[in-house]
């Protein structure tokens, strides 16, 4: 390895530059094309959204603006559907992900048990991963239609409560399907992030555990959750990052009748419906600040994996 | 201790729990989409005449047709983009020695996790300035951005697992780096290709905020945007079969790319989580 570093710095010195230039301009060249499309459709349009929140746009003469400073700010935090959309993208994070949780961690459990049919059981689970967002709404719309949906059926079959209820017409109901939609399509990601942590837990841990007569219930919560942890933190994050981007779900549902308008949903109306885009583009830099604020969680936690994708071996 | 027998019963139940949680909703689509007439308003779990008369019906319809063409066309394009470009980026990561590498991957990381909403204000308006409002590369762009951040994990973790043994003996050969990331590198790494390229298009496949803001028109609508817009143009008489069918249709093409490649589709996915 020495000997061959050694030549190659040779091999770059011959040109007149010095060792590593070349290796460097390479880099350079290689990864201007992503951080270019990056910088043009990312960092460029936070800065416009910014400047765009801090004016007053009229809405009858386009292109007629003036300086409002922070007017679109404080009238945001002034209104109740502002805090209303914040309240129900929480809500709507906090339970569908903590549902998600459970039941991905039910389903990883499942398929990390040896048995025939494993390889099928990950092909079944990955397939409403595969269901576009728009269509898992659309599915589950379906099958809350009243009267001549699965749901109204199976509910009144088993005498459960809410046959007679038009889910997607009510408050709190409508949050519901939302939720199911979303556990629906997600929960499977979930399960398969958490198996992989699930295998790579040594079995000689368990067979110790075993040996000093530990029982199911024991090695599950003093082995397998203790050493699951790191997965399941990077997988909620994960999690977290899109529940609170929220937007096909309501979008399709109830057009965030009901109280489900997410904060995607709010700004959206008000840039495009309400044409409000000083005020609209103010809802969507706050929703930016809160995302980036959980996804600076996330960096720092995988920040080990990171270092050590870029870190020089030689 | 549980007893085996009783524990093996335990995980067949989870087993055909797991199941019907995952399959009955999406068979409850294929159902309706094979009911025509007055068979929609009833419940019946099995059609009772089923008809393909809704998926005939939706390849008639030129909005439908077209949406389909254009998000074939526009998830082409931007995963082989995402895939070049990645590729490129993932390699002077994972192997070339500079500065900020840190700060440039921490960097890439965080755009993928940027709400979509907070760019679309901005990107319709610059966009209409420029002329690129409702077209194909009004779109392609915004989706390579974040495709990008995936494709070069993705692929910065698999040339990583490439024996750098293998890239010095081309160096040593006389090769230059970009050399032997074309001809040693790369095709060793197909299978990372693949995992990102299938990762990129699903996410192409499926976007419905940027597609939804940034167009107007049959023209360039995707497909998530078409099969939407079905409902909100009956809003009192939603058109159920045809919805279906063409949800269905939409879905089928991941599901197929899913039971083909789940090996790779789950390293992808499982990619950033679980190291170290």
């Amino acid at each position: 390895m020495e000997a061959s570093t050694a030549r190659l710095g040779r091999r770059w010195s011959r040109g007149g530059r010095r060792y590593g230039t070349g290796e460097r301009r390479l880099a350079r060249a290689m990864l201007a094309p992503s951080l270019i499309v990056m910088a043009l459709v990312a960092a460029y349009p936070i800065g416009y959204a910014i400047w765009l929140s801090l004016n007053e746009y009229s809405v009858r003469v386009p292109g007629l603006s003036r300086f409002a400073g922070f007017d679109n700010y404080s009238e945001a935090f002034s209104s109740p559907e502002f805090w209303d959309a914040v309240t129900v993208t929480f809500l709507f994070t906090v339970i569908s992900v903590g549902i998600e949780l459970a039941v991905g961690l039910g389903m990883a459990l499942a398929m990390h048990e040896a048995f025939k049919g494993r390889g099928l059981l990950r092909t079944v689970v990955l397939v409403p991963w595969a269901v576009l967002t728009v269509v898992s709404a659309i599915t589950w719309r379906t099958i809350f239609e009243p009267n001549l949906g699965l749901a109204p059926q199976v509910l009144s079959a088993l005498g459960l409560p809410g046959a007679d209820v038009v889910w997607l017409g009510e408050t709190g109901w409508s949050m519901a399907v939302m939720v199911l939609a979303d556990v629906w399509k997600t929960a499977p990601f979930m399960a398969l992030l958490l198996l992989a942590g699930l295998q790579v837990i040594p079995n000689d841990v368990y067979d110790a555990a075993k040996v000093d007569g530990a029982t199911t219930l024991q090695r599950f919560r003093r082995i397998t959750l203790p050493l699951l942890a790191p997965a399941i933190l990077v997988a909620l994050i994960f999690r977290t990052l899109d529940a609170l981007r929220i937007f096909d779900l309501p979008y399709v549902l109830t057009r965030g009748a009901n109280d489900t308008t997410t904060l995607s949903l709010l700004s959206y109306q008000e840039l495009t419906t309400n044409r409000l885009i000083g005020y609209g583009s103010a809802l969507s830099v706050l929703t930016f600040a809160i995302v980036m604020g959980v996804s600076f969680l996330y960096i720092r936690l995988v920040g080990g994996n990171i270092r050590s994708l870029v870190a020089d071996e030689r | 201790m549980i007893a085996p027998r009783l524990r093996s019963l335990l995980l067949w139940i989870a087993v055909a729990a797991i199941c019907v949680f995952c399959l009955v909703p999406f068979y409850w689509l294929i159902n309706v989409s094979l009911k025509t007439g007055t068979d929609l308003s009833n419940a019946d779990l099995i059609p009772p005449s089923p008809s393909l008369d809704n998926y005939s019906s939706i390849f008639e319809n030129n909005d439908f047709t077209s949406a389909l063409r254009n998000s074939v066309i526009i998830t082409t394009i931007t995963t082989a983009l995402a895939l070049i470009f990645g590729s490129f980026a993932a390699y002077a990561l994972a192997r070339l020695r500079f500065k900020f590498k840190f700060l440039i991957l921490a960097i890439v990381l965080s755009i993928s996790t940027f709400p979509p909403i907070a760019i679309a204000a901005p990107i319709f308006k610059l966009w209409t300035d420029i002329g690129i409002y409702n077209t194909y590369t009004g779109l392609i762009v915004p989706y390579l951005t974040f495709a990008l951040p995936l494709a070069i994990y993705i692929l910065a973790s698999f040339f990583k697992e490439i024996p750098k043994e293998l890239e010095e003996a081309a160096l040593v050969d006389g090769a230059t780096h970009f050399q032997a990331f074309r001809k040693v590198v790369l095709p060793l790494a197909a299978p990372g290709l693949v995992t990102a390229g299938l990762l990129t298009a699903f996410f192409v496949w499926n976007e419905f905020l940027l597609a939804v803001t940034l167009t107007s028109s049959p023209s360039a609508y995707t497909v998530p945007v078409a099969v939407a817009n079905f409902t909100g143009s009956t809003e009192f008489e939603v058109p159920l079969g045809t919805i279906s069918a063409a949800s269905v249709v939409i879905t089928i093409p991941l599901v197929v790319l899913v039971i083909v490649f789940q090996k790779r589709i789950v390293a992808g996915m499982t990619a950033g989580a679980v190291k170290g």
